[in-house]
């Protein structure tokens, strides 16, 4: 179980990664940032500003909460079009190489996240998610051998609710379409009439949207943030995306799935230290048998 | 005069001599200057070489008295003019400096050169300390050593075990593409990091202490710089390290192996159609890399005397590859300053702000918030990098030469040609402003 909810956050967050590089060919490491923004975004709107810090209960419990999940998603959403906008867009007016990407979007992660460090936004250590469900309750005290909380439990549905959601969106949706044609094809979707600028700027409003509901649900679960919270998660996911074959929609959140439960079964199986070496070594195990990972890279379902 | 040659020739030949290109008259004319011309090539190391000994001299002064006994008595009470180089904490990023400045290079072959995306190349620098701390005298207790031999000694090994680790990682990962690639490097990089964090035999988190420093016998009259344990006796080590791998990698770029590897990083398929051994070469390119870091790697371990899995953080290989992309791919030079910036810049900043904040932002934890932002102004501004490759238009230009188009004087327009072409301009422009 606790894998499965690793895999589930790591599959929202590869989804970022992996419909960009789908559309641009880019890898989008500042992707981690964005996800760290929902989380961030979240901590202050709530902690410090509307100042509900303790567990609430009843109908406001569904109001709170999806209003924490739609603020992260939607700051998430902003800063992923800002950074589109002020790093990537002019990238692509020059023609830059790939590389220039790959590294503008090092540069543009790390920017952000020390700017996060400063003593004017989070600071150094780790501040403390406001805790507005209640971490303690659980739907189930015996599911399969684990103690599911609330959280775990919202973070499933959650999750689960957002995959589906975004398969639909690609797959029957006009802009859906219009993202599908992107990645098959830039100059040929242009020629068909596909606003290009606008649906790369789509692309990642709903990647960083889906990125800033994970932050959320990671604070909750966690119960803290830290300035580099995104860097592993990040990282993971992104191995996650790569495994289910990259700029592939269901590959990510197959990928993301795996590689939970890879990680929790090695960390009970071996033991935690080593889960990060297994992990990887499975990832370069199946590069070698199958190139293009579990799912192909196709990105329509 | 550009000859019919095919692509398949240009690969294969050696590389062109300058009298080759020129015309006749023109060679017999300016033999003599053109060859001084490629001479200066090898007088470019010889500046660069004495550029960098003045570094040890502005540290030193008294050291000239050494080489020069005439300057002997008015050398000998020289302070040194830049109090910063003198110890501490500056010459510490010095040092550190130019071991990054050997694995810019090292990737730079890696990267720029054969075009492989590698994130994980600290890995082998970290292989290559751990080599040099498995065998020779290092403190603690005697499970870290295999053999106990002179630091001198374990030079080859570290180099050779990291050619080795080259050579494993590229086999299985060739058929993998740019993005493939990079991923499986990093996670290689984690691979063997966590690995050592895990193990026994590296004494995991808590890392190797007390490695014995090369001791390369310098005389005793050279002062601080005989000091084993002084920063300032590195720069002997450093300094032609840098040189020889500069040297080694110039020489690549313009072999064989060079242009083979331009021809894989510019369409694998087509290289691969032409005859170019793609997998040897990109398997090559691995093993020249990780030898350089070799080299790093065992300067580090004597230089810092403790290594441990914290020294060789996964950032590090990010920060190495901003290095060479920033500097430039494929460029020597750029690599050098790449190294330099990334390295130096962020202390820079941390010395120059002395404290201040500006307005609520401290320069010193956000140093590389400011790196970060100058990473994305310089790839928006210069997409090739600082020192973006002259080597690119040669290659275009000789590859023109190479698909047999011959440059004709007759296919230029003509002077008439010319006028009535902006002729017919201005009119359209009249034409639009009506």
């Amino acid at each position: 179980m606790t894998g499965l909810i690793l895999g589930f956050l790591y599959a929202l967050i590869a989804l970022g990664y992996t419909m960009v590089y789908g559309v641009l060919k880019l890898i989008n490491f500042a992707h981690d940032v964005i996800f760290a923004t929902g989380g961030i975004a979240v901590f202050y709107a709530f902690g410090l500003w509307f100042g509900i810090t303790e567990p609430v209960t009843g109908p406001e419990l569904a109001l709170v909460v999806t209003a924490a999940l739609l603020i992260g998603g939607v700051v998430s959403s902003g800063a992923a079009a800002a950074l589109e906008r002020l790093a990537y867009r002019p990238l692509r007016r020059r023609n830059a190489a790939r590389l220039s990407y790959l590294i503008t979007a090092i540069g543009a992660s790390f920017f952000m996240t020390y700017m996060y460090q400063q003593d004017f936004l989070l600071g150094t250590g780790k501040r403390s998610f406001p805790n507005f469900m209640d971490r303690q309750s659980a739907v189930a005290e015996d599911f399969l051998g684990t103690r599911v909380t609330d959280i775990m439990f919202l973070l499933v549905i959650t999750s689960i609710v957002c995959l589906v959601i975004l398969d639909r969106f690609i797959n029957q949706t006009r802009t859906g379409r219009s993202i599908r044609a992107l990645s098959e094809d830039i100059t040929a979707a242009q020629l068909m009439g596909v606003n290009v600028d606008r649906v790369i700027v789509t692309t990642f409003v709903v990647g960083g949207f889906f990125a800033g509901v994970a932050g959320v649900l990671y604070g909750m679960r966690f119960g803290n943030v830290v300035f580099n919270m995104g860097f592993i998660p990040g990282l993971k996911a992104f191995t996650a995306a790569v495994l289910g074959g990259i700029g592939n929609i269901r590959g990510a959140m197959i990928g993301g799935l795996a590689l939970g439960l890879i990680e929790h079964l090695s960390s009970v199986c071996i033991g935690s230290e080593w889960k990060n070496v297994i992990a990887f070594s499975v990832l370069v195990l199946v590069l070698v048998f199958k190139p293009t990972g579990i799912m192909g890279e196709r990105m329509g379902g | 005069m550009a000859t019919k040659r095919d692509l398949r020739t240009y690969l294969n030949e050696a590389y062109p001599k300058t009298s080759d290109r020129l015309p006749d008259g023109v060679v017999n004319a300016f033999n003599g200057p053109y060859r001084a011309y490629y001479a200066i090539g090898y007088w470019r190391y010889l500046v660069a070489a004495l550029l960098m000994a003045t570094i040890p001299i502005l540290m030193e002064p008294s050291i000239l008295g050494d080489f020069f006994p005439a300057l002997e008595d008015s050398v000998a009470d020289l302070e040194s003019p830049i109090p910063y180089l003198t110890g501490g904490f500056g010459i510490r990023v010095l040092v550190m400096t130019g071991i990054w400045i050997l694995l810019a290079l090292g990737l730079s072959v890696v990267v720029g050169m054969a075009g492989l995306l590698d994130l994980g190349y600290v890995a082998f620098f970290m292989l290559g300390a751990y080599t040099t701390a498995f065998m020779t005298e290092s403190g603690g207790a005697d499970q870290f050593h295999f053999v106990v031999w002179p630091n001198v000694a374990a030079l080859p090994f570290a180099i050779l075990v990291c050619i080795l680790a080259g050579v494993a990682l590229g086999i299985p990962t060739l058929r993998l593409r740019g993005d493939y690639l990079a991923i499986v490097t990093l996670g290689f990089h984690e691979i063997v990091r966590q690995s050592a964090n895990n193990l026994t035999i590296t004494n995991g988190s808590r890392g190797i202490p007390g490695i014995e420093r090369p001791d390369l016998g310098l005389p005793e009259s050279w002062g601080e710089f005989a000091v084993l344990s002084s920063h300032n006796y590195w720069f002997f080590l450093l300094i032609p390290a840098i040189i020889l791998a500069v040297i080694m990698i110039r020489h690549l770029e313009d072999s064989r192996v060079g242009r083979y590897w331009t021809a894989i990083r510019e369409d694998e398929v087509a290289a691969a159609a032409m005859g170019v051994p793609v997998v040897k070469m990109k398997v090559l390119a691995f093993a020249i890399g990780a030898s350089t870091s070799g080299v790093a790697g065992w300067i580090f371990a004597g230089y810092a005397t403790f290594i441990s899995p914290n020294n060789f953080p996964l950032l590090y290989s990010i920060l190495i590859l901003c290095a060479v992309v920033i500097g430039g791919l494929g460029s020597i030079s750029g690599a050098v300053v790449g190294a330099m910036l990334v390295q130096g810049l962020p202390e820079v900043v941390r010395e120059a702000s002395g404290g201040r904040t500006v307005f609520g932002f401290d320069p010193e934890t956000g140093r590389i918030a400011v790196f970060g932002f100058l990473l994305v102004v310089v790839m928006i501004f210069r997409p090739g990098g600082l020192f973006a490759p002259k080597r690119r238009r040669i290659e275009l230009s000789e590859a023109s030469a190479a698909e047999g188009v011959i440059i004709d004087e007759s296919a230029q327009p003509s002077q008439d040609e010319i006028e009535f072409a902006s002729s017919v301009h201005e009119a359209s422009q009249q034409k639009e402003g009506d």
